[in-house]
């Protein structure tokens, strides 16, 4: 017997030490990765430019790319980089920015929280080096992409990465199965909902515990009944601008949406982060998505055949009939952003410039993001489509394109448009409002209150 | 050794402690500069229609929580304090959910107890088929099942001691008396447990104040905000909405409760902290 007790205690050991070792290796990745000799002067010291950003692959990848490409052929002046997971990132840099010690290069979203960062004076202005000295640069992005790097009339920060459009995504096989075509209007929508739920098939996929993602319906509702102003007045500060009639309408339909039981049974405990959402459509118990272009990757690779089958449609959000709105509009991502900090040595400043200029949206860079199946912010991303052979893909990214570059208005996400004050309340509200547990009355009430902080 | 627990208490207690109530008269995003703003977080988070909300529902899944899980743990430690084999074997099961993390267990909760892929809508069975997480009053009754199973072991076992610390003359005196099981149970073992049944009672309640992970990840507060704790209104006003200061009026006012009801227990337990047994 005494064999197998002490063979049991070491096995119980050695689970014992693999958890506590897989935890220590957990603890090693989730931490900031650094190149060597970064942790010193990080900002305003003077030993060279410093460049903190996002891990998760494609994009890390391609990032990391980036900074290689410059730092081979800038031996002297090597940009060290620090990586982080998003929501580490999140905390962190606003923290190290705060307090002084933030990289030179910011990255970031945009909008609402690059205006923080300009309120508080710790991003340059690039507004003449833009327009004089990287006129081409400038000129080679989507124009629709400078709107969140501009405050106040003025740049402080460039776009790069990718640029993703919130789409209608359907299961064509829901459609043949309920025997209907996609839907034209928002009329449709609504006549859709029934059919679907007597086929036991829920009408529309929606992770809400995530409230960004019943955000996106009303960024959509908003612009197609009362136009992108109703939104940009708000934005501004307008007083009173929730109670816009044509937001109110707005919210008036989501809720008959909501009520008409448009969304899938349980949507408020859904989260978008597990992915959920999508596996609600490929798997063929929801008929239709709303979500943003970047989701199109995991339906790919997660959803079996749903894509490489050519099950999955994609269309942009339908008009809402007598709405103002114009039908090419869009909302969602139009770009990530690099800012420079106002804090950096001038030395380090002319480092992370040359980086923008030369490695952000380089040839190469432009290709990598279009092989990984995304459409880069740059004008000649088009060119490079035709080089994929995917037929599925090349249809997709395509779509993607003509969505964004066509688009007469590229709205951001509301939520990263405004101030983190207003973000919060929004979202917050937004979820009361899908629980039906307040009226558009209430909503445009609450939200009226935080306009402008 | 009172020296460098005094030291550790002051630098990683007292001066936060300092620093939020300072913080808590001022104005911060925590980006810029930090300006003074007087009692104004103070006046408008105790004009807030959110506050009362989240005590309110702070409070419920406290007293709920208490209430279901000393009982149980109660009744569980008296079982386990016997010392026979399968009870010994027994505790050891009883005693996994305490190895697990609040966040491993409110992911595989998540999991279980999702409305379409979940355990439910697996195996068929409709009555587990609810949304659990997304209608408000199902909501909190998941979470305080969900607390009491992760902490129901920890507190048998506090019981589990308390009773065996009994002494047996007293259950012997009892039987010769005619007493039986039930009746020793009520008139031996929950008296002799009563500075047990505080202490736990205390871990319990002041513990529920600070909850924060379990719901953060389970509900995230919602639906809507049915499940918004103190602790969690916190955190969303400094770490999302950037207002560090009405979040650490928040931080403050959970300092306060947490005081007052660990006071208000003590009293309870009668002024003196001598053991009811070495009287006995």
């Amino acid at each position: 017997m005494d064999p197998m007790t002490t063979s049991r205690r070491n096995f119980l050991g050695l689970v014992g030490g693999g958890a506590l070792a897989a935890g220590l290796a957990a603890c090693g990745s989730s931490g900031p990765k650094s190149t060597p000799g970064s942790t010193a002067g990080a900002g305003g010291a003077g030993s060279g430019a410093t460049y903190w950003f996002l891990t998760g692959q494609p994009q890390q990848g391609i990032r990391e790319a980036q900074v290689k490409r410059f730092n081979d052929a800038n031996p002297d002046t090597k940009l060290k980089t620090t990586e982080f997971q998003n929501d580490a990132f999140k905390q962190k840099i606003k923290t190290a920015i705060g307090a002084g010690q933030g990289p030179t290069l910011i990255w970031g979203w945009g909008g609402g929280g690059l205006k923080a960062y300009v309120e508080a004076n710790q991003v340059e202005d690039l507004t003449d080096w833009l327009t004089k000295e990287q006129a081409d640069l400038k000129n080679s992005i989507f124009p629709s992409a400078f709107t969140a790097a501009t405050v106040n009339g003025k740049i402080y920060a460039v776009p790069g990465e990718t640029v993703t459009p919130i789409v209608l995504f359907y299961d064509k096989r829901a459609f043949e199965k309920i025997g209907a075509e996609p839907p034209q209007s928002w009329g449709d929508i609504m006549d859709l909902v029934p059919k679907f739920n007597d086929k036991g098939i829920a009408p529309f996929s929606l992770g809400g515990q995530s409230r960004w993602t019943n955000m996106m319906w009303l960024e959509f509702l908003f612009d197609r009944i009362g136009g992108s102003e109703v939104f940009q007045n708000i934005f501004d500060g307008k007083k009173d601008g929730w109670s816009d009639p044509s937001a109110l309408k707005a919210l008036e339909e989501m809720q008959k949406l909501i009520k008409a039981n448009g969304f899938v049974k349980g949507f408020s405990s859904i989260t978008a982060d597990s992915n959920a959402d999508q596996a609600l459509l490929f798997t063929g118990k929801a008929a239709m998505m709303l979500h943003g272009a970047w989701t199109y990757g995991n339906m790919k690779s997660s959803g079996g055949d749903f894509v490489t089958g050519g099950h999955l449609g994609y269309m942009n959000f339908p008009p809402v009939d007598g709405g103002k709105g114009d039908p090419s509009d869009t909302v969602g991502n139009p770009g990530q952003y690099m800012s420079i900090s106002s804090k950096a040595t001038d030395a380090e400043k002319a480092t992370a410039k040359k980086f923008i200029a030369n490695n952000t949206l380089d040839d190469a860079t432009v290709e990598a993001w279009v092989k990984s199946g995304n459409i880069p912010v740059v004008k000649s991303a088009k060119d490079k489509l035709a080089s994929i052979t995917d037929k599925n893909d090349s249809a997709w990214l395509n779509f993607v394109y003509d969505t964004a570059a066509n688009a007469k208005n590229f709205a951001q996400s509301w939520d990263q448009a405004l101030s983190p004050t207003q973000a919060e309340t929004l979202l917050d509200n937004i979820a009361k409002l899908f629980q039906l547990s307040i009226s558009p009355q209430q909503f445009a009430t609450n939200m009226n209150a935080v306009i402008g902080q | 050794m009172v020296l460098p627990a005094l030291l550790l208490f002051v630098l990683f207690g007292v001066i936060p402690l300092i620093g939020v109530l300072v913080l808590s008269f001022t104005q911060w995003d925590g980006l810029g500069a930090i300006h003074a703003a007087g009692l104004s977080n103070w006046k408008s988070v105790l004009s807030d229609s959110q506050l009362p909300h989240s005590i309110l529902v702070t409070f419920e899944i406290m007293i709920l929580s208490w209430a279901v899980q000393t009982p149980m743990s109660l009744l569980l430690g008296t079982f386990l304090a016997g010392r026979q084999r399968y009870r010994a074997f027994l505790a050891v099961l009883y005693f996994i959910p305490l190895l697990l993390s609040s966040t491993a267990i409110a992911i595989t909760y998540k999991a279980l107890l999702d409305p379409n892929f979940g355990l439910g809508a697996g195996l068929k069975i409709g009555f587990l088929t609810q949304d659990w997480l997304g209608r408000s009053d199902l909501a909190i009754g998941v979470l305080i099942f969900i607390v009491s199973w992760q902490f129901i072991p920890f507190h048998s076992l506090i019981y589990q001691g308390g009773v065996r610390a009994i002494p047996t003359t007293m259950y012997e005196a009892a039987s010769i008396d005619g007493a039986g099981r039930i009746r020793q149970f009520f008139s031996i073992t929950v008296p002799q447990l009563k500075y047990t049944i505080i202490t736990s009672s205390t871990l319990m309640v002041v513990g529920s104040l600070t909850f924060f992970d379990l719901i953060f990840v389970l509900t995230a507060g919602g639906p809507g905000d049915a499940t918004r704790v103190l602790a969690l209104d916190m955190y969303k006003r400094g770490f999302m909405s950037n207002q560090m200061g009405p979040a650490s009026v928040i931080a403050a006012l959970i300092v306060l409760l947490g005081l007052a009801l660990a006071l208000i227990l003590r009293r309870l337990g009668g002024s003196t902290t001598a053991s009811q047994q070495e009287g006995a």
